[in-house]
């Protein structure tokens, strides 16, 4: 065992393991740092054509999915016919945060693809959004009994994430 | 020649250009404490745009870049310090919204490392030489046969025609 021969192997091997995990990560997906903690404290008024809005201490008791949307957002549109089926099939109540978005266009966006919110609230200015750390649209959190967020997921909800990720989390937390 | 003139110029109006600095903030942004602006503007170019993520906030003209930046002049003009906006701006988005990296145990490795690096490769370098100088060889004697066939291609050497310098 000749250690001349060994140590630049050894750290050639070290390097490359190291560079070859970084290329399975992305950087660009940003961790939330917001996870286990309470949500935010927030009172916001109701998109339009609603009568109640959505506050913060609204967010205790059960298991909820919140979903951060507008109606400008190309990928909220494709993500939902989801959120409607999750509606349906009753697993766990869906609220929405409305981001940015203009009063007439919300209400329209949400008459015409359907409202799978059983309540939501109007962040107009977007100082909600800043407060849970949301950075695009959209943005869904998974809320546990104790009003803890314990899940983000920046970017639409998908088929596969929702059954591998989100199902199951759901079910964890209900227990 | 004239095209050459136009050639040039279009080449340093691209330059002069280029070196202009890029900055998004719109005049509603700008506080009326020319003090608090400057810290505003400074702080801006160390938070990082999470939409585009390679710009600052100041450079971006991402809405959320706007948003920060407002929310940056409100805390300012509230009465934080540079220390305090961060801080709030951490709490809610991670160590990766500042463009420099705070010093801590899971940094360590990014900020130390390099000069780890070098200092072990200074290291190596030190130890290869001193270790040849301190091998100090005795040439081990010549036998008799071994001296006269020395003695032999020597003289030999001595009748050959001097080889080219």
């Amino acid at each position: 065992m000749n250690w001349k021969y060994i140590l630049p192997v050894a750290l050639f091997a070290g390097i490359a393991t190291a560079l070859a995990v970084g290329l399975t990560l992305e950087p660009g997906k940003i961790p939330s740092v917001m996870l286990d903690k309470p949500t935010p404290e927030f009172d916001l008024p109701p998109v339009m054509g609603r009568e109640r809005g959505l506050a913060s201490d609204e967010l205790k008791g059960e298991v909820r999915l919140v979903n951060f949307f507008a109606s400008w957002c190309v990928a909220c549109r494709a993500e939902h016919p989801l959120l409607n089926r999750l509606t349906e099939d009753g697993l766990v109540p869906v609220y929405g945060i409305n981001y940015k978005d203009r009063p007439e266009d919300a209400r329209a966006w949400l008459d015409r693809l359907g409202d799978p919110y059983v309540r939501s609230g109007a962040d107009i200015p977007g100082r909600v959004g800043i407060d849970w750390g949301v950075y695009g649209l959209p943005e869904t959190f998974i809320i546990d009994r104790n009003g803890r967020i314990r899940y983000r997921r920046a970017g639409q909800i998908d088929q596969q994430t929702l059954d591998q990720t989100i199902r199951p989390l759901i079910r964890e937390l209900s227990q | 020649m004239r095209s050459l003139f136009l050639a040039l110029a279009l080449i340093a109006a691209g330059i002069v250009t280029g070196l202009a600095p890029a900055w998004a903030v719109l005049p509603d942004e700008i506080l009326d404490d020319p003090v608090l602006e400057v810290r505003a503007r400074e702080l801006s170019q160390e938070i990082r745009c999470l939409v585009c993520q390679n710009q600052d906030i100041d450079s971006s003209n991402a809405d959320l870049a706007r948003d920060l930046r407002i929310l940056v002049r409100e805390r300012l003009v509230a009465g934080d310090s540079d220390d305090d906006v961060k801080a709030f701006l951490v709490a809610r988005y991670g160590d990766f919204v500042l463009f420099n990296p705070p010093v801590k145990p899971t940094t360590y490795l990014l900020w130390f490392g390099p000069a780890l690096i070098v200092l072990f490769g200074a290291g190596a370098v030190v130890a290869y030489f001193t270790r040849r100088r301190r091998r100090h060889i005795e040439p081990t004697p010549l036998s008799a046969a071994e001296r006269q066939r020395l003695e032999r291609l020597l003289s030999d050497s001595e009748t050959a025609e001097p080889g080219p310098r």
